[in-house]
C-alpha cells in the first residue's frame, strides 16, 4: 500500500475525523426517534456519512491508480503573520479603539509581503485608517470603539 | 397581460431615486473590487456584504445584485486587460479576450464583452421574470418531503456541474450542513456543538465562513505566488468594435445566450459550465477553428453572454423555490434570512415588490454597467496598477470591519481569522470552498424539512420514495451521480475544464 495521492488522502482523514468528531458529538444530545426526532438525529447520521466518504476518499488515494499527487507546500511564515494580525486585531480593538488596531492590523499584515518597505506600509495604514473614519464611522455610522479605554475614561 | 403588470410594479419599485442609487452604487463597487486582480465575486459580495444589513430589504438586495453583475463585469475587464482572472468563469474570457487586447484591439474586446453580457442580461432577465411565477406555482405543492429531496438534487447538482473531484465535494456539503447545525435547535432549543461558547449558540454566520474561506485564504494563497506583476496593455484602442468583428462575435452572443440561460437555471457552477460548454461549441462550429485562442471575437463574445445569462438564471430557482445553485446565490439567500425574508416561492406573493423590484434592476443595472464601464476603463486600468501589497491590507480590513459590524463582537473576527485558517489548509488539500457554503447556508433548512417529512410520515422513511414528486428528484439526484462516474462522461467532463490550459 502507497500513498499515492497526498492531498486525497489528507483531505479524506480530515473528513474522518470531522465526521466521527461531529457524531460523537451528537450522542450528547438527546436522538430520539426517526419520528419525533431529537437534536441529535441529523447530525449524528451527517457525522456518519461524512466519515464513510472521508474513508473512501482517503482509500482512493491509496489504490494503485490514483493519479500520484504530492502535497502542495505550506508557507506557514505568511500564514501566521495574516492570520495572527487579524487576531490581533480583533483583541485589541475593544482595548485600543478601532484606528490603532486598523493601523496595527495594516502594518502588521504587510509584512507578509516579500516586497515589505515600512514607509509604504504605514503609508497605507494612514490612508486606510482615513477611509474607514470616512466610509464606515462618517458614512455608514457604524459604531466602534474610537480610542483607547485608558485615554477616554 | 399580468406579467407587464408585474414589470411595471418592478419598475416602479426600482425607479425610485433611492434604489436606483443603491444599484447605481452597488455596479460601482463592484467593478471596483471586482476589477481588482485576483478576487471575485463571491468575496467582493461576502466583503460589502455587511453594508446592505443597515439597508431596507429591497434596497439592500437591490444593491447586492449590483455588486454581483459589477464585480463580474469587473472580472471580464481584468481577464481581458490582464489575463488574470478573478474566477473560474473567467478563464475562458482570457483565452481570447487577452489575445485580443494583444492584437492592439482591447477596446474593441472590452465593448464585445460589455454588449454581449448585456444582451444576455436582457435574455435572461424577461425569462426570469416568464418563468418564474409557473415554477413557484409548482413549488407551492411541496411538502417536506420533496423540498429535503429538492435540496438533495441541488447540492448534487451543484458539485456535478463543478469541476473538480466528485467525493471531495459532497464531502465539503456534508461537512457544510454540519456546520449549518452549529447553534439552537430550533425545535428543542438545545445548543449545539456551542462548546459553552454564547457566540456559538446563535450558529455560525455565513458571511465569516466565507470571507474567511474565500478572503482570507486566498490572499494568502496569492502572496505566496509571490505577486507575479504582469504588464498591463495600455493601449486600449478604440472602443468600437469593427464590421468585421462584429459580424463574427453576433451569432455565437445569441448562442452563448440561449446555452448560458439554459444551464444556468440547473442548480451548480451553471456560471462556469456555460462559459466553457460556449467556447467549446464556437470552436466546434467554426470554420476557422485555428483562430480560436489568437484573438478570435467568437471565443470571447460567446464565452461571456454565456456566463452573464447563466448568471442571471441562477435567479430563477433561488427565488423561486429558496434553493441556490451556487455561492454567489448561496449569499443571497443568506442576506434575505437577515433581512427575515424567507426565501421560497411565497416570496412572490409575500413580498412583490421586492420580488419583481429585484428583477427590474437586475435589467436597470445590466444598463448602468455598459453606460458606466466602457467610459471609465481608464480608470479601471489605473486601479489594475495598484500592487498588491497596499491591496491585500486593504482586503484584510475591509472584512475585518465588516464582519465585525454582523454583531458588533470582536468574536466574529476571531471566528473568520480560524476560517481563514482552516480556509488556507483545505484550498492545500483541493477541497473546494462553494460546496461548504451551499451546505452551510441549506443545513438548517434541510434538517427542518427531514425532520417535518418523517414526522408527517410518522417516521416512515419511504416517505421519500413514495411521492412521485420527491421520488423523481431523488432518480434525478441519482442519475446526475452515476452520469458523472460513467468513465466516458468522466473523460469528456475533466477535458471540458481542462480545455486550454
Amino acid at each position: 500500500m502507497q500513498i499515492k495521492n497526498k492531498q486525497d488522502f489528507w483531505a479524506g482523514v480530515m473528513f474522518v475525523v470531522l465526521g466521527i468528531g461531529f457524531a460523537l458529538g451528537a450522542t450528547q444530545y438527546s436522538m430520539g426517534t426517526a419520528a419525533r426526532m431529537g437534536p441529535g438525529y441529523f447530525p449524528f447520521w451527517l457525522g456518519i456519512c461524512l466519515a464513510a466518504l472521508g474513508a473512501i476518499v482517503s482509500l482512493g488515494a491509496m489504490s494503485s491508480k490514483a493519479t500520484k499527487t504530492p502535497m502542495e507546500k505550506f508557507d506557514w511564515q505568511i500564514v501566521v503573520v495574516i492570520i495572527g494580525s487579524v487576531t490581533l486585531c480583533g483583541v485589541l480593538l475593544n482595548w485600543l479603539g478601532i484606528y490603532i488596531s486598523i493601523f496595527l492590523l495594516v502594518f502588521l499584515s504587510s509584512l507578509a509581503s516579500h516586497e515589505f518597505s515600512w514607509k509604504v506600509a504605514a503609508a497605507t495604514g494612514f490612508f486606510l485608517v482615513l477611509l474607514v473614519y470616512g466610509a464606515f464611522i462618517k458614512g455608514l455610522g457604524l459604531i466602534f470603539p474610537l480610542w483607547p479605554t485608558f485615554l477616554t475614561n | 397581460m399580468e406579467l407587464l403588470e408585474h414589470l411595471s410594479l418592478g419598475f416602479s419599485v426600482a425607479f425610485t431615486a433611492e434604489n436606483l442609487a443603491y444599484c447605481l452604487l452597488g455596479c460601482i463597487l463592484g467593478t471596483l473590487i471586482g476589477v481588482l486582480p485576483g478576487i471575485g465575486p463571491v468575496p467582493t459580495i461576502a466583503m460589502l456584504l455587511p453594508i446592505t444589513y443597515v439597508l431596507p430589504p429591497v434596497a439592500g438586495l437591490i444593491m447586492l445584485a449590483g455588486i454581483y453583475y459589477g464585480a463580474q463585469y469587473g472580472g471580464s475587464t481584468t481577464a481581458i486587460l490582464v489575463a488574470l482572472p478573478g474566477e473560474t468563469s473567467a478563464v475562458v474570457t482570457v483565452l481570447d479576450g487577452h489575445q485580443m487586447a494583444r492584437n492592439g484591439r482591447a477596446g474593441a474586446a472590452l465593448a464585445i464583452a460589455a454588449l454581449g453580457s448585456f444582451f444576455a442580461g436582457c435574455v435572461a432577465t424577461i425569462l426570469l421574470a416568464g418563468f418564474a411565477p409557473p415554477l413557484a406555482e409548482v413549488a407551492f405543492k411541496f411538502g417536506p418531503a420533496e423540498y429535503f429531496s429538492l435540496m438533495v438534487l441541488g447540492l448534487i447538482g451543484a458539485v456535478v456541474l463543478a469541476s473538480g473531484s466528485l467525493p471531495k465535494a459532497i464531502c465539503m456539503i456534508l461537512l457544510g450542513l454540519l456546520l449549518g447545525m452549529v447553534g439552537t435547535d430550533v425545535n428543542s432549543g438545545v445548543a449545539r456543538y456551542d462548546f459553552g461558547i454564547p457566540e456559538l449558540q446563535d450558529g455560525i454566520d455565513f458571511a465569516v465562513v466565507a470571507m474567511g474561506v474565500f478572503g482570507f485564504s486566498e490572499i494568502m494563497t496569492n502572496l505566496e505566488l509571490r505577486d507575479q506583476r504582469i504588464n498591463i496593455t495600455g493601449k486600449v484602442g478604440s472602443l468600437y468594435p469593427n464590421k468585421q468583428e462584429f459580424k463574427e462575435a453576433w451569432a455565437p452572443c445569441v448562442r452563448g445566450t440561449a446555452l448560458g440561460s439554459a444551464l444556468g437555471i440547473l442548480p451548480g457552477g451553471g456560471a462556469v459550465l456555460s462559459s466553457f460548454a460556449s467556447y467549446t461549441l464556437e470552436k466546434k462550429i467554426s470554420k476557422t477553428p485555428e483562430r480560436f485562442g489568437k484573438g478570435h471575437p467568437a471565443g470571447l463574445a460567446g464565452p461571456e453572454s454565456a456566463n452573464n445569462a447563466a448568471a442571471q438564471t441562477s435567479f430563477i430557482p433561488l427565488l423561486t423555490l429558496g434553493i441556490p445553485g451556487n455561492a454567489v446565490t448561496a449569499l443571497m439567500i443568506g442576506a434575505m434570512t437577515i433581512h427575515n425574508i424567507q426565501p421560497g416561492p411565497q416570496v412572490m406573493t409575500s413580498h412583490p415588490e421586492l420580488f419583481w423590484g429585484l428583477i427590474a434592476s437586475m435589467w436597470i443595472g445590466n444598463l448602468m454597467l455598459i453606460v458606466l464601464n466602457l467610459p471609465l476603463v481608464g480608470l479601471w486600468i489605473k486601479l489594475l496598477k495598484v500592487p498588491y501589497r497596499i491591496l491585500f491590507p486593504a482586503i484584510l480590513v475591509f472584512c475585518t470591519i465588516g464582519v465585525y459590524s454582523l454583531n458588533y463582537n470582536v468574536f466574529d473576527i476571531w471566528m473568520t481569522a480560524a476560517f481563514g485558517l482552516i480556509g488556507y489548509v483545505w484550498a492545500k488539500l483541493k477541497c473546494e470552498g462553494a460546496p461548504l457554503l451551499l451546505g452551510l447556508v441549506l443545513g438548517p433548512m434541510m434538517e427542518e424539512n427531514f425532520r417535518r417529512a418523517l414526522l408527517l410520515a410518522r417516521g416512515d422513511y419511504t416517505t421519500f420514495v413514495t411521492r412521485p414528486l420527491s421520488l423523481s428528484l431523488l432518480i434525478l439526484a441519482a442519475a446526475l451521480v452515476v452520469l458523472v462516474t460513467l468513465p466516458a462522461v468522466k473523460k469528456k467532463r475533466e477535458e471540458t475544464f481542462v480545455e486550454e490550459d
